[in-house]
């Protein structure tokens, strides 16, 4: 393992300590909004795996009634839209947040206010989708709500409403996320940052935003399409009308495969920065796997229709669509090689981080091949609908973007608190999760071979499939107890933690440069980039021999910056010896105030939040009109509206920050 | 010690609005948002076209129907004249927006003959660009409600929905791009546009000029091709 932390380094700020509620309702701190997202998501991890424990507790043995059909629906739909669009995506949007400005060597995002928005309103939408389950009113028309099952007609009540404006308020979201980190990451590097020196993970945080701001609008169209069947009676799904009834799963799908790909590159990011640290080598192949990422992002736009296999496209359709996606294994297969020979011949330490890295390799793998299997349409007859599928994009994304995130967990935990997590509880958790994981899934492969269809709540014995079940259910049960260990890892550590000082892993990257947490203006001077991996150039400058450099400083940027290195905190290259934070020296050092150095910092301010507020508010007016209350729908919409309106006036007409030129004049 | 070594050093090393490109953030948010908007309104005009003559009663676009029912007679519903002329006032809004900007970034220079001042006066092009767009939106609502009374409404059959939603979105965006408009003019006349306001402008501009490149693909597909 890395080196623990000596007890000289100074304390880390904690975020929740002495500033009140207002600090974080009224927060701009990419940093402090990536711990809100972590936490988020982290409660709703809890909550979508109560489902899925659910879920299995009612497939545990045939013929079980402890949920009905109904409830049965609620929870498996509620699993899926939880897992997907409130824990997986908000979870890479906690590493987006805490990570991207650190990597590229900003002070923030592009936009801050914009990205506290987002924030509010994953929060406010998560809450507005979930909350009905407790009113047996939750969404049951399945994650991807095929219309027309979820028209009026076939779904009349409010579940699927909830679903739908839910749906609108999340992408609203993430595409707000989406502008403001692709702005970041083409606008904000720091001198040197050269495109080809981004660290893996913000690139493929890169190729991600693209995926989301191009894929979101199509489902927002296809959901507008829905709520306006069910609202106004538009005839966009009514098959009588002469809609076509493949029009919901092409649009929903031409977002959906995009989506499974904004789900897993995130936690693919995490992993090539997770490896190089632990092989104490550079990642393999660095621009290929550029390429590759950039490739699924590209080819993710070209496969949508192998969801629809069984719905009778025809033999040219499915064979394109069979081929693209055959196609789309080569840069997956590419990455997963990469990582293989990155590990190959360094010296690979076992941390929980890099043990979860590992896990990811080779349970994406299995998920990988079991996906191809089912890109060829003739396998896929039998396959589709089946708990084969059930069992593939569980490997995909349990075993490929869960395992991703806790691996990201367990190795940003420092940065994101200053404390590291416990390794003994960490092992716990990994072995536990592997085992129980493999436990629950791998036996949905027989049993879906077998005939099971997905989504039934309970199935007659003797048909082969009740021992898989059982197996299933006791790999979920696993898991749970793995999850739960975990969250304890999490919350004692945040608070008991060893501490962690900058570095604890030796890492390469430049936001193991500054004080773990950041202070609030992360980079005390901007540096200049000259690798790679621009802290193992000043730590071990023989791991990044091979790496292209540029000594010199880049000609290409003007701007003269404070200094050829990546750290701060110690006085400035040329001038003392110490380069590298305090922890090296040993001494205990103060880090300097935002007002000491002079750097502006955002206002705190709540009109980001009230923004969000008013729109959750506005469309939530919208179910009253199908529980016959039109004066209450009106009036909600109404108030929502000019909340919404007031406040985004309020924030356009106020000023980000203090004014630079006056920050300076006082020191 | 270190402490002392900071705060000596100008804080700033890399200048506040130092950005990688040398773009303002602005406008690359705005293009990412283009970008993004351009799927909205490529999924809506496809579902127009996939439905286009998937409608299994009238009224239809281009051509009459007799209701079998009752024997009533449809007139074809777009009415091209009415639309181009419509058409024509959003294309010359773009035009009092680019003016707009001018006189915006130009407004430090000396302004001599009539025709300077004229053309030079913000306030002028703003107005024009936002009175052009609410005679847009004001031929919108004439010829929905016109629609209706011929007997399409939105719920009438596929066409009516795909094609009142698709120009129904176009419609609120160029709703939108008004306000915008408003405000700054609003703005204006407060405390005057200058040179430094040039990035706002320009923002809205592209936004505008990207709302009407949208209504030109919306009246060929929609519109001219039957």
């Amino acid at each position: 393992m890395a080196t623990t932390a000596a007890p000289t380094f100074a304390a880390p700020a904690d975020y929740a300590v002495g500033e009140g509620w207002r600090s974080w309702l009224g927060t701009t701190d990419h940093k402090k909004i990536g711990y809100l997202y972590f936490f988020t998501a982290l409660f709703f991890l809890m909550f979508g795996g109560a489902e899925a424990e659910l879920i299995r507790w009612q497939l545990r043995a045939p013929n079980q009634h402890f949920l009905s059909a109904e409830t049965y629906n609620q929870i498996f739909t509620m699993h899926g839209t939880t897992m997907i669009f409130l824990v997986v995506m908000p979870m890479s949007a906690a590493f987006f947040n805490l990570l991207i400005p650190l990597q590229i060597g900003a002070r923030d995002v592009a936009f801050p206010r914009l990205n506290a928005f987002s924030y509010w309103v994953y929060l406010l939408g998560a809450i507005f989708i979930s909350a009905p389950i407790f009113f047996n009113a939750a969404p049951n028309g399945g994650w991807f709500g095929y219309a027309p099952l979820t028209t009026t007609t076939y779904s009349p009540g409010l579940n699927i409403d909830f679903w739908a404006l839910g749906l609108q308020i999340l992408g609203i979201s993430s595409l707000a996320a989406g502008f403001n980190f692709i702005t970041t990451i083409i606008n904000m590097r720091a001198p040197g940052m050269n495109l080809m020196r981004m660290p893996m993970f913000t690139w493929m945080a890169f190729v991600v935003q693209f995926l989301i701001i191009l894929a979101f609008p199509v489902i927002t169209i296809a959901v507008v399409f829905l709520v306006f069947d069910r609202f106004f009676g538009t005839n966009f799904y009514e098959i009588s009308a002469g809609a076509d009834p493949l029009l919901w799963q092409h649009l929903f799908w031409v977002f959906g495969h995009p989506e499974v790909y904004i789900l897993v590159l995130p936690a693919f990011g995490l992993v090539s920065e997770v490896l190089p640290t632990f092989s104490r080598k550079p990642l393999f192949g660095y621009p290929v796997m550029v390429y590759s990422g950039i490739l699924i992002g590209v080819l993710g736009f070209g496969v949508w229709a192998h969801h629809m296999f069984a719905v009778g496209m025809g033999p040219i359709a499915d064979t394109v669509f069979g081929v693209t996606t055959m196609l789309i294994a080569i840069p997956t297969g590419v990455k997963i090689f990469n990582w293989i020979f990155t590990m190959w011949g360094g010296s690979v330490q076992f941390t929980t981080a890099s043990m979860f890295a590992i896990g990811l390799v080779g349970m994406f793998t299995i998920g990988g091949i079991s996906g191809i299997m089912h890109s060829s349409p003739p396998a896929d007859l039998q396959q589709t609908d089946t708990y084969f599928i059930v069992a593939h994009f569980h490997y995909v994304l349990f075993g490929g973007s869960l395992m991703g995130l806790f691996a990201g967990i367990y190795y940003y935990f420092p940065k994101l608190t200053g404390r590291l997590l416990d390794e003994g509880l960490g092992r716990w958790h990994f072995w536990l999760n592997l085992l129980g994981s493999n436990l629950a899934f791998f036996p949905m492969h027989f049993s879906g071979m077998l005939g099971m269809p997905r989504r039934v709540y309970t199935y007659d014995a003797n048909q082969g499939w009740d021992t898989f079940n059982m197996l299933s259910t006791i790999g979920a049960i696993t898991v749970g107890v793995a999850s739960l260990i975990m969250v304890a890892n999490i919350l004692i550590s945040r608070k008991r933690g060893a501490l962690a000082g900058n570095d604890p892993w030796g890492a390469g990257t430049l936001e193991w440069s500054i004080p773990s947490p950041p202070p609030v203006y992360n980079f005390a001077y901007i540096p200049r980039v000259t690798s790679r991996y621009p802290m193992w150039d000043l730590t071990s400058p023989q791991l990044t021999a091979e790496v292209p450099h540029t000594r010199a400083g880049d000609k290409s940027v003007e701007i003269d910056v404070a200094g050829i290195d990546a750290g701060h905190v110690g006085p400035r290259p040329g001038g003392a010896s110490v380069r590298r934070g305090a922890g090296a020296a040993g001494a205990s050092v103060r880090v300097p105030t935002a007002d000491e150095l002079g750097i502006p910092i955002p206002y705190t301010t709540l009109k980001p939040f009230f923004t969000a507020l008013g729109l959750t508010i506005m469309l939530s007016g919208l179910p009253f009109a199908h529980a016959d209350k039109p004066a209450i729908e009106y009036t909600v919409m109404f108030v929502g509206a000019c909340m919404l309106v007031g406040s985004l006036y309020w924030w356009l007409t106020t000023p980000l920050e203090p004014e630079v030129a006056h920050a300076e004049h006082t020191h | 010690m270190a402490t002392t070594a900071l705060s000596a050093i100008p804080s700033s090393d890399v200048g506040h609005g130092y950005t990688t490109t040398g773009l303002p953030h602005r406008k690359v948010a705005i293009w990412a948002f283009i970008g993004s908007e351009c799927m909205l309104f490529a999924s809506l005009i496809s579902t127009y076209l996939i439905y286009k003559g998937r409608s299994v009663r009238g009224p239809f676009p281009h051509e009459p129907w007799t209701d079998p029912s009752t024997g009533h007679v449809y007139k074809a519903i777009l009415n091209i004249p009415v639309t181009s002329c419509s058409t024509f006032v959003l294309l010359m809004s773009s035009l009092a927006m680019v003016l707009a900007l001018a006189a915006v970034e130009n407004r430090d220079k000396p302004k001599v003959t009539l025709g300077d001042r004229i053309l030079g006066s913000s306030r002028l092009w703003l107005f024009m660009t936002a009175v052009l767009g609410a005679t847009f939106l004001g031929f919108q609502a004439f010829e929905f409600t016109s629609f209706v009374h011929e007997g399409l409404s939105i719920r009438t059959n596929l066409f009516g929905s795909s094609f009142f939603t698709l120009t129904g979105f176009h419609g609120a965006h160029v709703t939108a791009g008004v306000i915008w408009l408003l405000t700054m003019l609003a703005i204006d006349f407060k405390r005057g546009l200058g040179p430094k306001d040039a990035l706002n402008v320009d923002i809205m501009a592209l936004y505008w000029h990207f709302v009407d490149v949208v209504w030109i693909a919306i009246f060929t597909l929609v519109y001219l091709i039957k």
